[in-house]
């Protein structure tokens, strides 16, 4: 797979030593090409979040390896932003500095002073929250939270964005609005996206592929399943359209079959 | 997102209920729109019946008490005191206490300032080094191991116990109270500030990582203001048993001081002073435990993790 942009080979991971080890990932091969979204998805406690922490660097994978653009990833780094699942800003900053505290770390050299100020606008108003930049985390709602930690994993300008079941604790209205958002910025960026989600129909609505854990201990890639779905995506449109039925189907028919074995 | 907040993090909106125009002022205005002076006075009605509820019940407490104590002790001449004899015998002490009249004769003003003095010195160096350690066995596991047991240990040794000890180490009254002060108020602060660090959310370190903050950055950026909360929680408990211990330290040292003042007065026998010194000392510490409070609500503001 020489066209890979990131590439997963051979991954394991194992948490602990000797009768305390627990093998939660085994052989995980996966390659995802520029410019690619892709979903994870598997039951809670399959080791799908382990394998996006191995890629951010946050967890070293035990064996295997995860190439990013030629390059061995051994730590986090902003090229590998993430937007945690819990938003993770910090509550003694405002929307504007929690931006501004990534994009000054990131671009320390690059970018002037006022360029940086401009870039951390210019990402704030990709998430449409420009109007509320000197609002504190806690005087905002959780919707607008995430927004702004996608504002902040944007900004860095990362190789792959990796999404760690970013609208898991949202109501559904919310999470529709954010995930039109994420396709919107999506298509005019074109980042590539690893996204971990327990969500099927968000799953199939965002992702080019669709990577389908097996359950733990020791998960490894059960399935891939590729969506034909034109872009951009309406969701209503799309709930009609035979390939979205038939994807949909196909995941809810895997993950059902493997919680029976 | 929750973990163990201390009670002064909470940023409840204060003013909101302010600006929530009540019923009755509603309908004042609804119905007498020719008098509408009725609003304002209506709300300076609620806000003066708000201060009276804050103020009278302590207020009638303090009465109550103090017939009680008049009661009790009555006019005679042993035991303690009654409240109006003190009032005969301390008048001078309780209305100016601002008068020198050199060496150790001076009003109470100029001995809690003295005590205030050795605190804020005292306290300051323990601030520092107690926050400095706290990080240290908060942030590095083998410190937590090696020193956590003994600090364990230190910390439930006595005030006074300690005076003895820095006498003999600095031959010297001042250095000596200091001493005692310092080693007083710091393990809480050291405590708090280690569990503060430990708790540090796993999420801020997620992202100090993947931003590569560099160590510096790091204490700075997200340990600090992560930890400040906590840090002051220690530096109240801190601020309150230096006072503690001052007072004690005083009266073993000599010197002016609160605590000084109160032993020399028992020694001459002038109760009645000492009463009002007790007031003295419980006001000041009260207010220096407000003002840790203040500072602590103010620096970390917006703090609190939702």
């Amino acid at each position: 797979m020489g066209k890979a942009y990131l590439s997963i080979e051979n991954l394991g991971v194992t948490f602990g030593h000797g009768a305390a080890a627990s093998e939660v990932l085994r052989g995980v091969e996966l390659q995802v090409a520029k410019g690619e979204f892709v979903s994870i998805i598997g039951h809670s406690g399959c080791g799908k979040s382990t394998l996006l922490n191995v890629v951010a660097g946050l967890v070293p994978a035990t064996t295997g390896a995860v190439i990013l653009d030629r390059e061995a990833v051994s730590a986090p780094g902003p090229e590998r932003a993430v937007v945690f699942q819990n938003h993770s800003l910090l509550p003694w900053l405002s929307v504007r500095e929690n931006v501004q505290l990534a994009v000054d770390k990131v671009f320390a050299g690059k970018k002037s002073a006022a360029e940086r100020r401009d870039w951390t606008l210019h990402n704030l108003d990709l998430v449409k929250m420009t109007h509320a930049i000197d609002k504190r985390p806690s005087e905002i709602s959780g919707g607008m939270k995430q927004r702004v930690g996608i504002a902040r994993a944007l900004a860095m300008q990362p190789k792959v964005l990796l999404l760690d079941e970013p609208f898991g604790a949202l109501d559904a209205l919310t999470r529709a609005h954010l995930q039109d958002s994420v396709m919107e910025i999506q298509a005019s960026l074109n980042n590539t996206v690893l996204m971990v989600t327990h969500d099927v129909d968000e799953a199939v609505l965002l992702s080019d592929r669709i990577v389908m854990m097996t359950n733990g201990p020791r998960a490894t890639i059960g399935q891939v399943r590729p969506i034909d779905l034109a872009r951009p995506r309406d969701r209503l449109a799309v709930a009609e359209d035979a390939a979205y039925v038939h994807a949909r189907a196909a995941v809810i028919e895997f993950l059902y079959a493997r919680r029976a074995a | 997102m929750t973990y163990p907040k201390p009670d002064f993090a909470e940023a409840a909106p204060v003013a909101a209920p302010a600006t929530v125009p009540s019923p009755a002022t509603a309908s004042a205005t609804a119905a007498a729109p020719v008098a509408p002076k009725i609003p304002g006075a209506a709300g300076l009605g609620r806000k003066a019946g708000a201060v009276a509820a804050a103020v009278l019940p302590p207020v009638l407490t303090l009465l109550v008490v103090m017939a009680l104590w008049q009661g009790l002790c009555g006019d005679s001449y042993e035991g303690l005191p009654s409240p109006s004899r003190i009032w005969l015998e301390s008048k001078e002490l309780i209305v100016d206490p601002f008068y020198d009249r050199g060496g150790v004769d001076k009003g109470l003003f100029w001995h809690v300032l003295t005590s205030l003095k050795r605190v804020a010195f005292g306290f300051s160096i323990s601030a520092v080094v107690g926050i400095g350690l706290g990080v240290l066995i908060g942030a590095n596991r083998w410190a937590h191991r090696g020193l956590d047991p003994i600090f364990q240990v230190l910390r439930t040794v006595p005030p006074l116990a300690w005076l003895p000890i820095s006498l003999a180490a600095f031959h010297e009254a001042n250095p000596s109270a200091l001493f005692v002060i310092f080693i007083t108020s710091i393990w809480p602060i050291i405590i708090n500030t280690a569990v503060g660090v430990r708790n540090i959310p796993e999420d801020y370190r997620n992202v100090a990582r993947v931003l590569r903050l560099s160590p510096i950055e790091y204490f700075f950026k997200i340990l600090l203001p992560s930890t400040t909360p906590y840090i002051f929680t220690g530096l109240r408990i801190g601020v309150g048993m230096s006072w503690l211990a001052i007072v004690a330290s005083e009266m073993l040292l000599g010197g002016v001081g609160v605590g000084f003042f109160i032993w020399d007065q028992y020694n001459a026998s002038r109760i009645s002073d000492i009463v009002v010194a007790l007031a003295w000392v419980g006001l000041t510490g009260f207010f220096l435990d407000r003002i840790v409070a203040l500072l602590g609500r103010i620096v970390s503001r917006g703090n609190a993790a939702s």
